[in-house]
């Protein structure tokens, strides 16, 4: 299968930089910036150093004319680069969104009186179409808009969304009749009944959420933000408590000059939370956009939270834990026949039977027994039907059946079957019990043998359960199977727990459970009976190839309708989280060294015993402060590539998981900017 | 014995005793507040059928904090008219005159809001009534106001989806008769044993044994020593963690504190609530490891605490020491306790919100100084005052599971309850209040010439001396670096306003927070859940309160103590 998907992009594509350096000046706008509170603040100062440097120039302000400018550049190189950020993390959305839009314009809709085929038909717009409205799309017409497929059934060709380029097939009636707008149909004509006006659809919801423009802030990141805030309003009371003190200390100490505004400035900008909060919308988009490149679409950011929170994932069996498809395994002969004549007669009893089971029969037989069989010409096909529930064929006299033990058994003795061989209740009862799948075998009246269908569990699911665990997160198999199949089952994938013959309304129910005994629960679905469930669960995960009911109730959806997703989407909220905890603590932890690069500094003149507090050594009292500005401003970028990828995930305990990051961004954040910033001024002291 | 051990056997056993002592007077507070302990049920019964209080009736935060306000406001109101009357009513044998209204405001609000700072000398301006009827109920009223405030807030954590968090006058009327008169009433006999008076005597003139010179240069041959109840209020003082001194000199003068006894079960009763709530917290939302955890929290702070004084102090004052003066600092201690008896009294005092001293910290060595002052501006949280220290540092420990719980890859969670926009709110203002007011308020003295000129000692110490008057009104803890006359419109006035705001938003914060977190479900704890009750989260937490502290208040100890520290080597 090939994909289609923009080329990969890194992130600092030639393209891509040039666009954002141009949306970060355009951020500057106060009325765009107020979003973030902490930088506007930076901004604000920015002017003031402007202001001051304009004093110098002028002669009015006493501070040398190189240091005030410098001091002001950077400050202003500080609310750039955070602008830069975020332009950067939208920018990788926005060439998505673009590639999407060019994929719909000038759509024409045939709109049709009734929802017949021999209706009448008028051309519209895609977008004068509404809800309701019934549309004729043939072969090779784009469809104008979501909507449920009502009459025929098509091939479509869902690339432009999914950029799977394998086509499916959409039909009425069923989980398959959801069609998305912008996706063409390639055989075959359908009537669709529009779900969503013009501006609603599917599409239009993921242009605007890759845009950012329907971004809203997660409660986490406000909550956060408040954080931030309050700290920039302490550290904003700090410096202006520092001017009146050393105002005082000027006369008290009979010397030196009280801290000027350009100082303040400096040191309130320096400790302010800026590291984090420059950052911090970068890491939700950036976040977003990471689950995009895994073809996921997050409808909220708040539902990439709550999956980093989930502690219960309820994972259907087939797709996800199993492969979806029962595998024939072994033949086991009854009644004194052999392997291999149950084998020949499971073959032909599966010839002409095309589902994965009925061929794993075949290739099973070919693999172990070398037999191969072409369905002869003169062969009467007995299709599997629900009253029968058997199939088979019947062939120069001879009637091969397969189907479940109390079907073939009624089979055989409806033929005239005297006796059943005693062994067989045994041996279904030993298979079920193992998990698997008995399928009785005859030939005429006479029982053959059983054939053992297996689930086969995914390569490594263990593992990745083993994981999940290790980090505090439950899995609840859901299956359909019986309790002995499914028990089986779950004890081989290492599930905790499991759901047997699920009904969605037990689904619905075991959810609400779990949610009242406080758990979060993530569950994907696609059918329309999982739509109470899905809207139900915490973050709910739909399939792409889903109904419209269940793509409705989701608050995320699989563009690649792969159930395993579930565990990347857990990933990547926690990371998002993650990334904004760890570099708040570095900001925060950045300061110690800054109040010890500019205190000193800033009040030598009046007591040269604090000279005592410059540890780092720095060479004059200007060196000092610009090199603590000038650090805080390249930090940023510095830090920009950690944003966008967000921290590396670790699956391990919470305790050993913080005091790892505590070490690194904790530590690691009081002693880097003791290091940068010496080094930056070794570097400025030369040219002064 | 030597000097030096038998102060370290005194440290010893205070600190053996109140161990001891933590879990059983934690659980029979929280089993108090359960309302399991009914000894006194008729007494109960009767107070609340004259007031007129729905026993069972439980309050919303809304009307918990109402109820807390209004009665504060009564109180307030009550010493506020004492104060100004005090020459109209019985018991002032030494015809004492009225307060005047700025010192009346001041003082009115220093006692209700638990504060005790004084601008006025007791034996010289407080009748024998306002001590008792009014100082001394407020010690009480003020200290049960706290601990309801945080059994309130406890009760957010423990309960689920509820829209109540106890009822204000049951809590009020519970911590008073069961908790604090009981061992009240034990501690100042205690205290009696030890030579501190009870009386109600006019003050007495005794004769000079020798004549001396006063500062007056008269000669003077008679000396006044005043009387009075002292050890019914000097016990709820310590233990309410309330601080305003019978006298003056506080617990330095020898009829509130004769003996180094005396002086271990002062400094005893000032711990002993505050450090016993955290086991009340443990106990009431289920684990007491979670109490276990913040009290080591707070020893870990008060042990740092009491070394570095302690070896301040015993350093001395090198100036001195270069006049061939060798050893210790002993200047405004009392011989009879020695350093440590001082040293561990003044942290014990600003750890707690207290404020009682048995020693001038005006008279510490910068570094010593810079001790008491930067226990109060943590924002009293190191055991912290009754009922507000436990709840300042719950509301540090939200924001420490804030930050960790991200670092984790969770939303952040604290005690199965969600920590979200809301709590967050709530905290920092629990947190920062303080803080805030006294960033403002000292910096507005500094360039007021009437609050300038107040100071005793201009320059680095005086700076100190401002900061220090500001940090703990404030913070309500209501010791002084004396030094500062701050009996001024200035200080009356500015001082009344931070122990205003520096009690009641807090508390109006906590309330609510109570409120939203009674609300919320209870999550269960996994593997993924951050531990809260082991070392790794303790130690992070000590380290969140030292960095807002340090950064906070950095710029200005490096110009107050730090400064003056650095001039005398």
């Amino acid at each position: 299968m090939s994909k289609h998907t923009q080329k990969p992009q890194s992130a600092f594509d030639k393209e891509l930089l040039q666009g954002a350096l141009l949306e970060s000046l355009k951020k500057l706008d106060p009325r765009q910036l107020w979003r973030n509170p902490v930088m506007l603040c930076v901004e604000m100062a920015s002017l003031i150093t402007l202001f001051t440097f304009g004093m110098s120039l002028s002669g009015a302000n006493k501070e040398p004319a190189w240091f005030t400018g410098a001091v002001s550049a950077w400050l202003w190189l500080t609310v750039i680069f955070s602008t830069f950020a975020e332009a950067l993390a939208e920018g990788r959305g926005k060439a998505r969104a673009a590639s999407l839009r060019s994929s719909r314009t000038n759509v024409t809709a045939k709109r049709l009186e009734k929802p017949e085929f021999t209706s009448a038909v008028t051309t519209v717009g895609a977008g004068q179409l509404r809800k309701g409205d019934c549309i004729l799309v043939e072969a090779g017409e784009m469809i104008a808009g979501d909507g449920d497929v009502v009459a025929g059934a098509a091939l479509v060709n869902e690339s432009a969304v999914t950029g799977e380029s394998a086509p499916v097939i959409r039909e009425s009636g069923g989980d398959r009749s959801a069609v998305t707008g912008g996706t063409t149909v390639i055989a075959n004509s359908i009537i669709v009944r529009i779900t969503a006006n013009p501006g609603e659809t599917f599409l239009d919801r993921m242009i605007g959420l890759i845009e950012g423009a329907k971004r809203r802030k997660t409660p986490n990141e406000v909550a956060l933000e408040v954080l931030l805030i309050a700290l920039t309003v302490v550290f904003l009371l700090v410096c202006a408590n520092i001017a009146p003190l050393s105002i005082y200390s000027v006369k008290a100490a009979g010397q030196g000059t009280p801290v000027t505004l350009t100082i303040l400035t400096a040191l309130f900008v320096c400790l302010a939370p800026t590291t984090i909060a420059a950052l911090l919308p970068a890491i939700g988009i950036a976040g977003m956009d990471r689950l995009f490149q895994k073809n996921v679409i997050a409808l909220s950011g708040r539902a990439i939270e709550a999956a980093g929170d989930v502690n219960v994932l309820l994972l259907d069996k087939t797709g996800t834990i199993t492969h979806g498809n029962r595998e024939a395994v072994a033949f086991v002969p009854l009644g004194g026949h052999s392997e291999q004549e149950l084998a020949e007669a499971a073959l032909m009893a599966s010839l002409a039977d095309e589902t994965p089971e009925g061929r794993s029969v075949v290739t099973l037989a070919k693999q172990k027994y070398g037999l191969t069989r072409e369905t002869p010409k003169d062969a009467e096909v007995v299709e599997f039907s629900a009253e029968t529930r058997l199939s088979g064929i019947n062939l120069a006299g001879n009637q091969y059946r397969k189907g479940a033990s109390d079907s073939t058994i009624a089979f055989v003795k409806g033929l005239g079957a005297t006796s059943i061989p005693p062994e067989l209740a045994d041996l279904v009862d030993r298979i079920a019990r193992a998990g698997a799948t008995p399928l009785v075998v005859s030939r005429d009246k006479e029982i053959m043998g059983v054939i053992n269908l297996k689930d086969i569990v995914k390569a490594g699911i263990q593992e990745r359960f083993l994981q999940l665990r290790s980090m505090g997160i439950k899995t609840v198999m859901i299956t359909g199977d019986n309790p002995l199949t499914a028990a089986a089952i779950a004890a081989e994938a290492q599930v905790d727990d499991f759901l047997a013959q699920a009904k969605p309304e037990e689904k619905l129910r075991l959810i609400k459970e779990y949610q009242e005994q406080g758990y979060m629960v993530a569950m994907t679905g696609d059918g329309t009976n999982d739509a109470p469930a899905l809207a139900q669960a915490d973050v709910a995960v739909a399939m792409n190839t889903g109904t419209q009911p269940a793509r409705e109730a989701a608050n995320i959806i699989d563009l690649d309708s792969n159930p395993t997703k579930l565990l990347d989407i857990v990933e990547v909220g926690k990371q998002i989280l993650m990334t904004r905890g760890n570099l708040t603590t570095f900001s925060i932890s950045n300061d110690i060294a800054k109040y010890f690069a500019i205190i000193p500094a800033a009040l030598l003149s009046i007591y040269p015993q604090l000279g005592v507090l410059n540890l780092m050594g720095l060479t004059s009292p200007y060196s000092a402060i610009l090199s603590a500005v000038i650090f805080n401003a390249i930090i940023i970028p510095l830090l920009v590539p950690l944003a966008l990828k967000g921290t590396k995930f670790r699956a391990m305990p919470a305790e050993k998981l913080l005091i790892h990051n505590l070490l690194i961004y904790g530590l690691g954040g009081i002693i880097v900017p003791f290091v940068g910033i010496k080094a930056i001024d070794m570097v400025i002291g030369t040219m002064l | 014995m030597s000097q030096s051990m038998g102060e370290l056997l005194q440290i010893l056993i205070i600190f053996v005793v109140l161990l001891a002592l933590v879990k059983p007077l934690g659980s029979f507070m929280a089993s108090v507040y359960l309302g399991k302990f009914t000894f006194l049920a008729p007494l109960e019964n009767l107070l609340y059928r004259i007031c007129g209080v729905q026993q069972d009736e439980e309050m919303g935060w809304q009307r918990y904090a109402a109820s807390m306000l209004f009665f504060n406001l009564v109180m307030f109101v009550s010493l506020f008219a004492l104060l100004l009357l005090q020459h109209l009513l019985p018991l002032n044998p030494q015809k004492l005159p009225p307060f005047n209204w700025q010192l009346t405001l001041n003082t009115a609000i220093s006692f209700t809001t638990n504060t005790n700072w004084q601008n006025y000398s007791g034996e010289q301006a407080a009748s024998y009534l306002t001590q008792m009827a009014g100082f001394g109920l407020h010690n009480f009223a003020s200290a049960a106001t706290g601990m309801a405030i945080v059994i309130a807030l406890i009760r957010g954590f423990s309960r689920r989806k509820s829209s109540a968090i106890g009822n204000f006058w049951v809590d009020l009327t519970r911590g008073t008769l069961y908790i604090l008169l009981p061992i009240s009433i034990v501690a100042a006999l205690l205290l009696v044993s030890q030579g501190v008076i009870q009386n109600f005597s006019p003050y007495k003139t005794v004769p000079l044994l020798q004549a001396s010179q006063g500062r007056d240069r008269l000669e003077l041959e008679s000396v006044t020593i005043p009387m009075g109840p002292v050890a019914s209020q000097e016990a709820i003082k310590e233990l309410g963690t309330n601080g305003g001194g019978f006298f003056n000199a506080n617990s330095s003068h020898p009829f509130e504190n004769p003996t180094p006894l005396s002086n271990c079960l002062e400094i005893l009763l000032i711990l002993l609530i505050p450090v016993s709530l955290t086991y009340t917290f443990g106990y009431m939302v289920g684990n007491t490891r979670q109490g276990w955890m913040l009290l080591s929290v707070m020893l870990f702070l008060l042990f740092v605490s009491f070394a570095l004084l302690q070896w301040a102090e015993v350093v001395g004052n090198p100036l001195v020491t270069r006049l061939g003066v060798v050893g210790a600092n002993m200047e405004g201690k009392e011989l009879r306790f020695g350093i440590s008896g001082s040293s561990l009294f003044s942290v014990a005092t600003t750890a707690t919100s207290c404020g009682a001293v048995n020693s001038m910290h005006d008279s510490l060595t910068p570094l010593g100084g810079l001790i008491p002052l930067s226990l109060i501006l943590l924002g009293e949280i190191v055991f912290g005052g009754v009922g507000s220290g436990l709840y300042t540092m719950l509301a540090f420990a939200i924001i420490a599971v804030f930050v960790s719980g991200l670092m984790i890859g969770r939303t952040p969670e604290y005690l199965g309850k969600k920590i979200e926009v809301k709590e967050i709110w709530m905290s920092i203002i629990t947190i920062l209040t303080a803080g805030v007011v006294v960033l403002i308020l000292s910096g507005l003295a500094m360039i007021t010439p009437s609050a300038v000129a107040s100071m005793a000692n201009p320059g680095a110490h005086g700076l100190s001396e401002v900061l220090y008057a500001f940090a703990s009104m404030a913070n309500n803890n209501g010791s002084a670096f004396a030094g500062l006359n701050a009996n001024v419109p200035f200080y009356n006035l500015l001082g009344a306003l931070a122990m205003t705001i520096g009690r009641y938003i807090p508390a109006l914060a906590v309330l609510a927070m109570a409120g939203f977190l009674a609300e919320k479900k209870c999550i269960p704890p996994s593997l993924g859940t951050l531990p809260t009750d082991k070392l790794p989260f303790a130690l992070w937490l000590a380290l969140v309160i030292l960095i807002v502290g340090a950064l906070t208040f950095f710029p200005a100890l490096a110009l107050g103590p730090i400064v003056e520290h650095l001039s005398m080597q």
